[in-house]
């Protein structure tokens, strides 16, 4: 059983209402933070303790804190990013939804560690119900004294206010997500300068995920080192995975990093194992659709035969020839049924929809992509079309202003380097592949010996 | 500063963009820019056409930079070695982005006026590939009049935002702007409102492409067969400082004065680009200088003009 930091006290019944949360030991972190430790002890405790950002960089938290920028006069932001929009993403919902003040806790002990005195929760459009769910644990904060003025007689002020997106991807990155609040088009920004130097309204600014910001109540609370002991290497903690696919208990898990990706995959505790009886595992995007999509024999052990464990270090074991990424922890299983072209025509899709069009490669680079794909999908690809969606993503790769580029690119390089035979099966058998579950009744198993692999 | 630049080294002040370091090397070696403009604020880094390649980070830390950087936004260290030209990958990823740009550009320049003078014409002419893979059918868009003398051809736009940047820097309330994203993503004015506005049609000169045009000149004349005259007049509201394009003693168009990058010079304002169209307006100071390179050029000054007669087969004509 593995150890539980976010989803502690989950099966509590009403946790999200303030009395309920503060009785099973809420708020004592921001009482530990203000009373007795000085805003740089906080910072040190945050880097101690290992965390690394759980958006999906990996960046470690307590060295983000440290770039931010101290100049006199100028007011310093934290923004929470909770514009959850990665396909196959769905943890921090889970978690405001159910325990919102978990949350502002966190982000009362950061904002005390950064010295800001306003903090904004950028909650994704589409999350309308958490918005209520927030404003409502944040006005009790406050009539409880734990926001505001003078918090708990420090000296210290606070104000958290909820912002909401209009249903933008790109909105997620941090710099656009500024641009957002700023009341402009969420078009990210061009790097430097950092947002820790200047960010929202040209103040130095921190933006971090929801469950980063919510865990740092924790290591507070238990100290950093306590914190690291969890984990494997240079990952260390808790890191909540939203499985999803062809698995039989779909939904949100807290893994100890470290936990090896067949465990998770087939032991009950977690996913349970493949959804229907007889049908083998094909693939895994272990981080949300960004990552490089990998297959059966890649996911559960790595190029040179260890077991692949949940942690930044072992699931990109690799590179990108034979590894992926934790990302943010969006866990898509697929079964022999699945299609994996069709997969990424959908992944394709979205990003073309998605993109900010601001830079060129990505604008004309992500449509491109997802005409090619539809094509090869919908039966009338071209044998030279396969190389052609490698080249595409060449010329995207790394040519943008902001990761969205790579992020579009990575999921299609990856899905025709370890799925080739899949793309090559849709161009020889256009009439095949009209039914659309078609490797329901024949798996490409089947085929495999007539394509190369 | 010391900036090396494909190994010319240079002086420079601290803040200089690697783009404007290389431009005072001039030559071969200055990276192409679509979206950047001197003149414009916050314009540069959306096009990618000026990738280069940091081997040396700085004196102190001489690390390359992993990515390829975009130098006009890319401000230069001491002791920073770049690579333009001399880098194969730069060179690649240009022509990479050059494809990526004409994917859902219509190719129209034989009859678009912005032929002759138009930055993408000049970078796919340098880096382009003759064919393209698309096979699919481009993105369209309607024509849109923009006030009665701007003309909005969205398929050709590039989306640089030098025009929305330069409203905000000319106007104090912008009614254009951009709209939708990714590959839909439009030049727009707010529910068709028209740009009327003094400096309006500076917009037509900060175009790179022929997106937006000048509805008094549109199919009048190709512009190499234009004279380019350098022209000033007495304004009260603008610099009075012009190019005017003549064809015989006849003012066909006039436009702001552009450098040696198809940057303005100074912005001129509607009155002057629009009403003033006869000589005697302007006192003509000598012609306008462009780039050895420019097809401007191709019809020179001291060539009498004569009767344009074209031989084709009387059945074409």
């Amino acid at each position: 059983m593995g150890r539980k930091i976010i989803l502690e006290h989950y099966d509590v019944p009403n946790l999200k209402d303030y009395n309920v949360y503060r009785s099973v030991g809420g708020y004592r972190a921001v009482e530990k933070a203000l009373k007795s430790m000085t805003p740089d002890e906080v910072v040190q405790e945050v880097k101690r303790s290992g965390l690394r950002g759980r958006g999906g960089a990996g960046f470690p938290t307590g060295m983000k804190w440290s770039f931010i920028a101290k100049p006199e006069g100028k007011p310093r932001y934290l923004l929470c990013n909770a514009d959850e929009s990665e396909p196959g993403t769905f943890k921090d919902r889970y978690m405001m939804q159910y325990n919102p003040h978990f949350l502002i806790d966190g982000m009362i002990c950061s904002a005390y560690a950064l010295g800001c005195n306003t903090a904004y929760i950028y909650v994704r459009g589409e999350y309308k119900f958490i918005i209520k769910i927030l404003e409502k644990a944040i006005l009790e904060a406050k009539a409880n004294g734990w926001l505001g003025k003078n918090i708990l007689g420090s000296g210290y002020d606070l104000e958290i206010y909820v912002h909401t997106g209009a249903g933008a991807y790109i909105c997620g990155e941090e710099t656009a997500l500024i641009e957002s609040i700023e009341g402009k088009r969420g078009n990210p920004r061009i790097k430097p300068p950092f947002p820790a130097v200047s960010g929202l309204y040209g103040c130095p600014t921190v933006v971090n995920n929801v469950e980063s910001l919510a865990v740092v109540a924790w290591i507070i609370q238990n100290g950093g080192d306590e914190y690291a002991k969890i984990g494997v290497g240079n990952s260390k903690g808790t890191k909540l995975i939203s499985a999803s696919g062809n698995i039989r208990k779909p939904g949100v898990y807290e893994i100890e990093l470290g936990l090896s990706v067949e465990e998770f995959m087939y032991s009950d505790e977690y996913c349970g194992g493949m959804q229907h009886e007889g049908r083998d595992l094909k693939a895994v995007v272990a981080g949300g659709s960004s990552v490089p999509i990998l297959p059966k024999e890649l996911i559960l052990k790595t190029a040179s035969g260890e077991n692949r464990l949940m942690t930044y270090e072992s699931l990109s074991e690799g590179g990108f020839q034979t590894g992926t990424m934790l990302g943010s922890g969006g866990f898509i299983v697929y079964d022999e049924a699945a299609c994996i072209v069709r997969n990424t025509w959908n992944f394709s899709r979205f990003y073309h929809h998605e993109s900010c069009g601001q830079c060129s490669p990505c604008r004309e680079g992500t449509g491109w992509l997802e005409k090619v794909l539809h094509r090869v999908e919908h039966g009338t690809g071209r044998w030279a079309d396969i190389d052609l969606l490698v080249e595409i993503t060449k010329k995207i790769e790394g040519n943008t202003i902001c990761p969205f580029g790579d992020a579009a690119s990575w999921p299609v390089a990856s899905a025709v380097r370890h799925f080739r035979h899949e793309f090559e099966y849709h161009v020889r058998f256009p009439e095949k592949i009209k039914n659309r579950e078609h490797f329901a009744s024949e798996p490409m198993r089947l085929f495999i010996n007539e394509f190369v692999k | 500063m010391k900036v090396t630049i494909d190994g010319h080294t240079i002086d420079v002040e601290a803040g200089t963009t690697i783009l404007q370091a290389a431009r005072q090397i001039g030559g071969d070696l200055v990276p192409p820019a679509m979206c950047y403009h001197s003149k414009v604020d916050n314009t540069g880094g959306k096009c990618r056409v000026c990738m280069v390649k940091v081997t040396a980070g700085s004196e102190k830390d001489p690390r390359p930079m992993p990515k390829l950087v975009p130098s006009c936004v890319t401000t230069v260290q001491d002791g920073m070695v770049i690579e333009n030209i001399t880098n194969p990958q730069v060179l690649e990823a240009r022509k990479n982005v050059v494809e990526l740009l004409l994917i859902n550009h219509p190719l129209d320049c034989p009859v678009c006026d912005q032929a002759g003078e138009c930055k993408l014409q000049d970078l796919s002419y340098e880096h382009g590939i003759v064919d393209s893979e698309l096979v699919e059918d481009k993105r369209v868009f309607d024509m849109v009049d923009i006030g009665d003398k701007i003309k909005l051809h969205m398929n050709r736009c590039i989306l640089c935002y030098r025009c929305v940047y330069l409203a905000d820097q000319l106007t104090p309330e912008r009614v254009h702007g951009v709209m939708f994203r990714g590959d839909k993503a439009e030049i727009s004015t707010y529910i068709n409102k028209a740009i009327d506005n003094e400096m309006s049609g500076n917009v037509i000169d900060v175009c790179p492409v022929g997106a937006l045009t000048d509805k008094t000149f549109r199919f009048k004349s190709r512009v190499w067969f234009l004279k380019p005259m350098n022209a000033e007049r007495n304004c009260d509201k603008c610099c009075g400082k012009s190019t005017v394009w003549m064809f015989g003693d006849e003012i066909y168009r006039v436009t702001s004065r552009h450098t040696q990058y198809g940057e303005v010079e100074e912005f001129i304002c509607n009155t002057c680009r629009y009403d003033k169209k006869s000589t005697s307006d302007w006192t003509i100071t000598g012609p306008r200088d462009f780039g050895q390179a420019s097809v401007i050029n191709q019809n020179n000054y001291v060539q009498e003009l004569k009767k344009v007669v074209i031989k084709a087969d009387k059945r074409l004509l």
